[in-house]
């Protein structure tokens, strides 16, 4: 005899209402009633893996349910395509760029394979980054609205293949980026739209206390006492030796813990000397949980930034930093560096502290915890700020507005 | 209950953030970038960012203000800059002129601060609105209680703020239809004394409401 196994409920629009209050979601569909019927495209590289992909399984539902005739296409390409592509990305981080000349040539080529391949007919397209931003040749004439979605950090772009990009993406009708920090001098009209979270992903939603105690338990993390932690790969660049030793300073003078929890080490030459330096570093002390956790950790990592007393961010170069966003969600006071995207979201003395060094770090750490009833004040201004500019539905507010604009709507 | 011969009809506003490529990295950029950037920026730096971070009530004025404080450190400047209100303001050239000045006077004092580098730079933004009405109305003082409460954040920060320079007058779209439709002058001027610096959304929306009940309790 079969057995028939229920489908997990999708969630819809409703769903937000206990998490942004009826009035948010009644404005969405607000400043869709003059949207009802009109086609969008958004195009990217990927379905499966990685934040465009995380945001677009839940940004094209939400608009889908609002009544904007959307749909989202993946490109497709030979692993030559993607090793390419790769170098591209990394390139326009600042590194080097190594492939031959002929890879610009195999890159269009792909391009110009999508572009049959796909129909690219709606009023409105968004391209998610570098991958697929010759798709613009596909524009028949001025009538439809093409946007660059630019998720990537362009402030120092390797200037062979930024010198490529940039003709191609000077041909829509505006860019996207994450901070002002992120963008270029371009001749088009640039956007700011933030990277968000979804508050009801494995990540960030709600957990039962008796859930957290659990996950603490199991890593033999003591509830009672403070819990600072630090949740990212190891990687240089999080700093997380720089962790350890603001621990350590801290350590001086309160009976605390520290977490350090990310993946990354694994498959990761880097990563794990990296956590080689952080265990030295550590030098044994028992109350220091280095934790290198597998990739679908996402409940655990929930837990342990709940069940944590302050959460810091030390990176010395970030992104946009969205474990801050998390943090911040779960009211969590939060002490981070001041680079990237963070300081957009920890607004200092109003919804976390920022640092600039390890004292600092250690300092800002030792004044929380010396006074709990600003850290929870900062705790809830920084949940109220990312209710307010990082969370999906605030993503949709903002494609929202930029169709309207675009469309000349309202 | 008296109906009104215009109803008050709620709108809600979103806003598009543009990067206008305008940054500065020390004061001598701020002044510079104060007298160089839209109106649509100061705009965007003064008025939307009380919408933008309408759960803080302490100590949050400005863009302007909160940068200097937080990546220049200098709290002399912030205080000056932070006590700026705009409900002063009819104009963005007059508070554009107030800001600039406060700036250049404070650099000019101190010309070492001025060029020293921030810890990380100011960049100019401004924002296209987009207003869509919610389909709500009011047309008497009962209606008007509940609709501002299903009113979104935006949207009351459009009536109860960003109005102030569209109706070149020191009231709010609030204030201005209780007066010109409903005649119900000291509630007006009840609703307009409302500080929204000191107050959240949330709890300038309960004070209307308690102000507005006790009027339809007379």
């Amino acid at each position: 005899m079969s057995t028939t196994i229920p489908l997990p409920r999708l969630i819809q629009l409703d769903d937000y209402i206990p998490v942004l209050g009826k009035p948010e979601v009644a404005e969405l569909r607000a400043l869709t009633s003059r949207l009802q019927g009109r086609t969008v495209q958004m195009v990217n590289s990927t379905a499966v893996g990685g934040g465009v992909a995380e945001i677009l399984n839940r940004l094209v539902p939400i608009l889908q349910e609002l009544g904007v005739a959307i749909r989202w296409d993946v490109i497709t390409g030979g692993n030559d395509f993607f090793e390419i592509t790769k170098a591209f990305h990394n390139a326009l981080h600042g590194g080097p760029y190594d492939m031959p000349p002929e890879s610009f040539d195999i890159f269009l080529a792909y391009n110009e394979q999508n572009q049959a391949r796909l129909q690219m007919e709606a009023e409105l397209t968004v391209i998610h980054d570098p991958q697929p931003v010759g798709l613009i040749k596909a524009r028949r004439d001025r009538s439809g609205h093409w946007i660059w979605r630019c998720h990537i950090d362009l402030s120092q772009p390797n200037p062979t293949v930024w010198q490529f990009l940039e003709p191609w993406v000077n041909r829509y009708d505006g860019a996207i980026f994450s901070s002002p920090e992120f963008s270029r001098q371009l001749s088009i009209p640039q956007y700011l739209f933030y990277p968000c979270i979804d508050p009801l992903s494995e990540k960030n939603r709600d957990l039962e206390p008796e859930f957290v105690r659990e996950v603490l338990d199991r890593f033999q993390i003591d509830p009672g006492r403070p819990i600072l932690t630090q949740i990212s790969r190891f990687d240089r660049l999080k700093d997380p030796v720089g962790v350890v030793r603001a621990y350590q300073l801290v350590k001086r003078y309160f009976d605390c813990q520290l977490v350090l929890a990310g993946g990354g080490a694994s498959d990761d030459p880097e990563g794990e000397a990296v956590l080689a330096e952080v265990r030295e570093v550590a030098q044994n002390d028992p109350d220091i949980h280095i934790l290198n956790l597998p990739p679908w950790s996402a409940t655990e990592i929930n837990a342990l930034q709940r069940g944590s007393t302050i959460v810091i961010q030390k990176s010395l170069r970030e992104g946009f930093g969205l474990t801050v966003t998390e943090a911040l969600w779960k009211r969590k006071p939060v002490v981070a560096s001041a680079v990237g995207g963070i300081p957009t979201q920890v607004i200092h003395k109003h919804t976390g502290l920022l640092a600039h060094s390890v004292e600092g770090t250690a300092y800002q750490i030792r004044f929380l915890l010396s006074n709990p009833a600003i850290a929870a004040r900062l705790a809830d201004q920084g949940h109220e700020h990312v209710r307010e500019h990082f969370l999906i539905t605030s993503n949709a507010k903002r494609y929202l507005t930029l169709f309207l604009h675009l469309a000349g709507i309202a | 209950m008296k109906t009104a011969e215009q109803p008050f009809q709620f709108v809600t506003a979103s806003y598009l953030t543009r990067i206008s490529n305008g940054k500065a990295t020390n004061l001598a950029g701020l002044g510079e970038g104060l007298d160089q950037c839209s109106d649509a920026s100061i705009f965007f730096h003064t008025f939307q960012t009380l919408g933008r971070h309408h759960f803080l009530t302490e100590g949050f004025s400005n863009d302007f203000a909160q940068w200097v404080l937080a990546a220049c450190n200098r709290p002399e400047l912030a205080e000056r800059l932070a006590s700026l209100d705009i409900r002063d303001y009819l104009s963005l050239a007059e508070l554009r002129a107030d800001l600039s000045r406060i700036v250049k006077e404070y650099n000019g004092a101190r010309p070492l601060q001025a060029s020293q580098q921030a810890f990380e730079p100011f960049y100019f933004c401004d924002a296209i609105e987009v207003a869509v009405p919610l389909g709500l109305e009011a047309w008497n003082l009962e209606e008007f209680r509940d609709s501002v409460e299903q009113l979104s954040h935006a949207s009351f920060h459009y009536h109860f703020v960003a109005s102030r320079l569209r109706l070149h007058l020191r009231t709010n779209d609030f204030s201005h239809w209780l007066v010109n439709s409903l005649g119900l002058e000291t509630l007006a001027q009840q609703v307009n004394r409302i500080d929204i610096y000191t107050n959240t959304v949330e709890s300038a929306r309960a004070k209307i409401k308690t102000l507005v009940e006790k009027e339809l309790a007379r």
